[in-house]
């Protein structure tokens, strides 16, 4: 069984402390959310269990076949253009360039991109189109978990709605496990089974959420009641004072 | 291979936006034939008689040996410039002790006025050929270089991260992250490298050496011959220009196509 385990993890940068003992399991078909104000030491914690920088304390296992990230600030090669930036992600695979290709443009057209996009390069792309490529970098090569970091940020609420089923739809068939940040609490609801709050100064998990309908039976009156009831909670009212006000 | 052929595809519209360019070469025509009306022959021959004595010497066959030899000490020199200045280079900056160690060298090299050098090298090594292609070099060697620790120190962490997040294995990573970066830093050095040595090379033969362009030069300022003077000037103008505006600004197009 795939398996991403966090055991008593704790992280700091020179004296400041961010992360305090973190402890959490993400299984395989499953999405967990960390959602928590910004500067809380989220993209941190992702970044250790993607193993993009090194653990300090702590302990972090990663069973996962593959897996591939899609960053906050999108990092787009600026030399490419949309096509082969999304076709960067296939190129640790083995696969034909021409293939490559095709599965980029596939993807792109889904994920909302147009033909006369395909050609520009970032520097000609908005915020919102530059996050759709990114992400599509990272889904292109239907990895097996997912790291998102707050992918849906810059897009306008149609855009988001319409990414966020194509997300339900791979959840659903199970073939996709998603470890997913971001500061909206309606949309964690719509998507997690599991939703960490994370508070921050240092960095340490003070709920967590458990859903068990799944995600394509989850409608609108769902998420709206489910936020009500978190949203009188002490803990998610503390934690995000300033964001609430 | 696409790279090539794109550049070949836009070279005509390329071509096209040069009309500026001609009519302010055609203004420069008229001035210097202006200057020529007002101070006689003697001292600004005509831009005709310049043109004319060029074709003159251009069917001379010691005057096209004269620009053989000059062309392969500069591109000689150039060669060694970018070959040890970009390989150091990237080393360089690789490394952060190394870069700040270069420093001070690269600013005592950039300082020195290249007729200093070409002083030292004729005492070191007399006169001729090597005298001549020293100087060339540590005239564009820095250039070079200063690019190249440029390009590679200010490879982004960001990038780097996200080739580790994909695993893309290292030619991958080196060609598709490091390089296109790298390059953009060291293409613009080498094309000021290759002006430069292109300046120093005649110069340096001016002063060391009884061949090559920048000799024929002093032998026409000993005659007082005016129009082969200026006719050796036009050469050196004319080949530079066609490097810099046929061949190099093309690619520099094509290749900072991505930037803002
Ligand atoms: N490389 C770093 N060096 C020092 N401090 C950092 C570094 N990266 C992040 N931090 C600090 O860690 C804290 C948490 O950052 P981050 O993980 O980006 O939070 P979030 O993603 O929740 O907004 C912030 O205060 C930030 O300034
Ligand atoms: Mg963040």
């Amino acid at each position: 069984m795939e398996k991403l385990i966090v055991k008593n993890l704790n992280h700091h940068y020179g004296f400041t402390s961010i992360l305090e003992n973190i402890n959490f399991e993400l299984n395989k078909g499953q999405v967990l959310s960390i959602v928590g104000p910004s500067g809380g030491g989220k993209t941190t914690l992702m970044h250790l269990c993607a193993d993009l920088i090194d653990v300090q304390e702590g302990n972090i296992k990663n069973s996962f076949t593959s897996s591939s990230f899609a960053f906050q600030e999108s990092r787009l090669l600026p030399w490419k253009n949309v096509i082969d930036n999304i076709a960067l992600g296939l190129k640790a695979q083995k696969i034909s360039t021409k293939m490559a290709q095709v599965r980029a443009k596939k993807i792109a057209l889904r994920f909302g991109l147009e033909e006369i996009d395909f050609d520009k390069f970032p520097k000609d792309l908005s915020g919102g189109m530059r996050q759709r490529v990114s992400f599509a970098r990272a889904l292109v090569t239907k990895p097996s978990l997912l790291f998102l970091d707050e992918p849906f940020s810059a897009l306008d609420i149609g855009l988001k709605k319409e990414l966020q089923s194509l997300l339900i739809e791979m959840i659903d068939k199970k073939e996709l496990s998603v470890l997913f940040i971001t500061h909206d609490l309606m949309e964690a609801i719509r998507l997690s089974d599991e939703i960490l709050l994370l508070k921050a100064d240092p960095g340490r998990i003070v709920k967590k959420f458990k859903y068990d309908l799944p995600q394509s039976k989850r409608d609108d009156k769902f998420v709206y009641s489910q936020s009500a009831k978190i949203l009188q909670d002490e803990e998610i009212i503390d934690t995000f004072e300033l964001e609430l006000k | 291979m696409k790279f090539v052929f794109k550049i070949l595809k836009d070279f005509p519209s390329y071509l096209w936006s040069g009309w500026g360019a001609i009519a302010s070469i055609f203004l420069f025509f008229a001035c210097w034939d202006l200057g020529y009306q007002i101070y006689g022959e003697l001292v600004l021959p005509s831009p005709l008689e310049t043109l004319s004595t060029l074709w003159v010497m251009s069917h001379n066959d010691s005057v096209i040996e004269d620009a053989k030899i000059t062309l392969y000490r500069a591109f000689f020199g150039f060669g060694l410039s970018v070959l040890f200045g970009s390989i150091l280079g990237l080393i360089a900056g690789l490394f952060a002790t190394a870069s700040i160690m270069s420093r001070p060298i690269v600013t005592i090299l950039v300082g020195m006025p290249p007729i200093a050098w070409i002083v030292l090298a004729m005492i070191w090594f007399g006169m001729g050929d090597f005298t001549v292609i020293f100087t060339v070099v540590v005239a564009s060697f820095p250039i070079v270089f200063v690019g190249a620790l440029q390009g590679t120190r200010t490879l982004e962490g960001d990038l780097k991260e996200m080739g580790k997040s994909f695993k893309l294995p290292l030619h991958v990573k080196f060609l598709d992250i490091y390089f296109p970066h790298i390059f953009s830093y060291i293409f613009p050095a080498w094309v000021a490298a290759l002006g430069m040595a292109w300046k120093i090379v005649v110069m340096a033969e001016l002063l060391s050496t009884s061949d090559g362009i920048g000799a024929a030069l002093a032998v026409a300022r000993s005659h007082l011959d005016t129009p082969t003077a200026l006719a050796l000037v036009v050469i050196m103008i004319s080949s530079m220009m066609f490097i810099e505006y046929i061949i190099l600004e093309p690619i520099k197009r094509e290749v900072e196509l991505w930037r803002n």
